[in-house]
């Protein structure tokens, strides 16, 4: 008897697939399921254009082409042209990879070729924990301790001694393109650093050795090895990083200086795209909320190229291996 | 100067001592060092690039400093207790009222977007393979991670927030869709590890697909799935642009979902550092602090379970 019922216990699956049973019928539904979950992806990017889009629509049609080649913002009287807050991201974000592209990639050599092993854990723990610090936390930090600490002295220092060139005319303040500029390199070196670190990881070794073999040093091996084999890896780290900072809000609101002009000194304060939409939002209504709509719409087409340009080279790369 | 292409005959010893070992064949190679020029350059690359590291690595030290140091300064009983004040003209209250309204709107983040991505992983690696669905979401979760914040939440907002007004749930989609792609792309990673042989054993046995995916793929993945959901929420839950435009921001402590504006720890730091009275600006330090914690928590979390991953790289 005991036997019996273990022996049937054991089948009673098997043979309920046998008889292709409800869990075999399960399985279309499994896959339409995950399928669903999948396409989610794409309506709700579809969808992010469409909802955004209509809504800015009005704005795009009453200020015509003059929404993005004007620099008049003036929510009071109608009028809204966000060519100086698209120079301010574009600015900003070219002092961020200015600064932040050599750092990236010296650190990230640093790591995978020069470094002694016991350094290479900490090092690389400390610049991941960069990235895991939250933007509002950078925006804090930027305002209370590295303007009086590092930004506005290095902002006077370039206005005397380089105020000739128009880019550092004085006056010199910390709070501007540059100030955010500095906080946002800060925020996409370890981006662009890890990325890095993945593509210079990613050279044959055989070729490497075979640099050392011919009598290189390492940084003529770094040269003729490292670099030839991860430029195109390097570009679309720097894209991606381009794509964070272009995008960045909060730390860039509270280090830009909202001041909706285009001026040549990057020591001057300014607006970026991002930053309008964050601080204007609680005070706008109506058509202004809709204008604020209209400038993400924007931001988002700029990114976005940015985005699909970086990864159609990774994965150009990836697809080669 | 990238010169690898040497004159016939010449063996130059390479930087990093290689020839120095003397005996007959050493010798040959032994014959030449690199000329000072090209050791100079070697040098200065590689001073370079520590100097390079130091820099970077400053601000790490300056920035886990100022918080702790500031943040220490201002922390207290009243602030993890009670709720933000009206006025920062006196120094009082706290922001329990924000912490709470993170976690809540992080928890609902975490609700929609794991179902949601692991499943999404599971057709990328079981079913979609490398058709062109496939890659097509593929690549678009790629492009959804680059997509700013802020853009997120004017989506939210013209969708949803202007039909059924501004709350914590509206804020949780948000950053669930902030969160989503990236649970998609590392779940997708660790399903892929998972050995073929298991597989093959499940389906030996009888099993379905769909009882295969459950009780075997998914069970075998699950620390490195767990790993990519605590760092999407360590970026969820420091994220600020999106829940200006859903959440709005709170004096109160808010338990209702739809329709009332919640604060969150993110929105409350902003508030205190755009502030021009120094107890706003206290109180965002402590506020930076707690919020850095939580941050690190989850990121440590994540490494801790990518630890104890069976399956790795």
């Amino acid at each position: 008897m005991r036997d019996e019922s273990h022996i049937a216990r054991t089948t009673s699956p098997l043979a309920a697939f046998q008889r292709g049973g409800w869990a075999r019928r399960a399985d279309p539904l499994f896959k339409g399921l995950s399928l669903a979950c999948g396409l989610l992806v794409l309506v709700t990017l579809a969808y992010m254009v469409l909802s955004t889009t209509t809504t800015a629509l009005p704005v795009f049609r009453e200020q015509g082409i003059s929404f993005i080649t004007s620099s008049e913002w003036v929510p009071s009287q109608n009028q809204y042209g966000i060519l100086s807050f698209i120079y301010g991201t574009l600015v900003t974000s070219a002092i961020a990879l200015v600064i932040a592209v050599p750092l990236s990639i010296a650190i990230a050599l640093f790591l995978t070729e020069a470094a002694p092993r016991w350094i290479r854990g900490p090092v690389a723990y400390a610049v991941d924990l960069l990235a895991a610090v939250p933007s509002v936390v950078y925006g804090l930090w930027g305002v209370f301790v590295l303007l009086p600490l590092f930004l506005q002295p290095t902002a006077d220092f370039l206005s005397r001694y380089l105020g000739f060139l128009p880019i550092f005319r004085p006056p010199a303040y910390g709070i501007s393109f540059f100030g955010a500029g500095v906080v946002l390199a800060i925020m996409v070196v370890p981006i662009i650093s890890s990325l890095c670190r993945e593509v210079f990881a990613a050279v044959p070794i055989h070729e490497k050795h075979a640099a050392y073999a011919l009598g290189a040093t390492r940084w003529e091996m770094i040269k003729g090895a490292v670099f030839v084999r991860s430029k195109a890896g390097i570009i679309g780290a720097v894209m991606l990083g381009l794509g964070r900072a272009l995008g960045e809000t909060i730390a860039v609101a509270l280090l830009i200086g909202s001041r909706p002009e285009i001026t040549a000194s990057i020591l001057q304060p300014g607006y970026s795209m991002a930053a309008v939409i964050a601080n204007q939002f609680q005070e706008a209504d109506g058509q202004h909320i809709r204008a604020l709509v209209a400038v993400g719409v924007i931001l988002f087409v700029i990114t976005i190229i940015v985005n699909m340009g970086a990864r159609a080279l990774v994965w150009r790369i990836v697809e080669h291996d | 100067m990238t010169d690898l292409r040497l004159p016939h005959g010449s063996v130059p010893g390479s930087g990093s001592g290689y020839g120095k070992g003397g005996g007959p064949g050493g010798s040959v190679l032994a014959a030449r060092k690199p000329s000072w020029r090209r050791r100079i350059a070697n040098h200065v690359a590689t001073v370079l690039m520590v100097a390079a590291t130091v820099i970077v690595v400053v601000p790490v030290v300056l920035i886990l400093y100022h918080i702790t140091k500031n943040g220490l300064a201002a922390m207290s009983w009243e602030f993890l207790t009670q709720s933000m004040p009206f006025t920062y003209r006196r120094a009082e209250g706290g922001m329990l009222n924000a912490f709470i309204g993170t976690m809540l709107m992080v928890g609902i983040a975490t609700v929609i977007s794991v179902p949601l991505g692991v499943l999404a992983a599971v057709y990328l690696v079981e079913y979609g393979k490398k058709n062109l669905t496939a890659k097509v979401i593929r690549f678009f979760s790629d492009v959804m991670t680059g997509v700013p914040s802020v853009f997120v939440g004017l989506f939210v907002y013209t969708a949803f927030v202007v039909n059924i007004g501004f709350g914590a749930l509206l804020g949780g989609l948000s950053l669930a869709i902030i969160m989503m792609p990236i649970v998609v792309r590392s779940t997708e990673e660790m399903l892929k590890l998972v050995p073929r042989d298991l597989k093959e054993a499940s389906y030996g046995l009888g099993a379905a697909k769909w009882q295969t995916v459950t009780k075997v793929v998914l069970p075998s993945a699950l620390p490195g799935i767990v790993t990519g959901i605590m760092l999407a929420v360590a970026r969820a839950a420091g994220e600020t642009a999106p829940l200006i435009l859903t959440a709005l921001g709170s004096l109160n402590i808010v338990f209702n979902l739809v329709d009332e504006p919640i604060s969150a720890l993110p929105l409350a730091i902003f508030a205190g550092a755009r502030n021009p009275f120094p107890a706003g600006q206290q109180m965002a330090w402590a506020g930076a602090l707690q919020l850095l914690i939580i941050v690190l928590v989850f990121t440590l979390l994540a490494r801790y379970f990518s630890s104890r991953s069976k399956i790795s790289r």
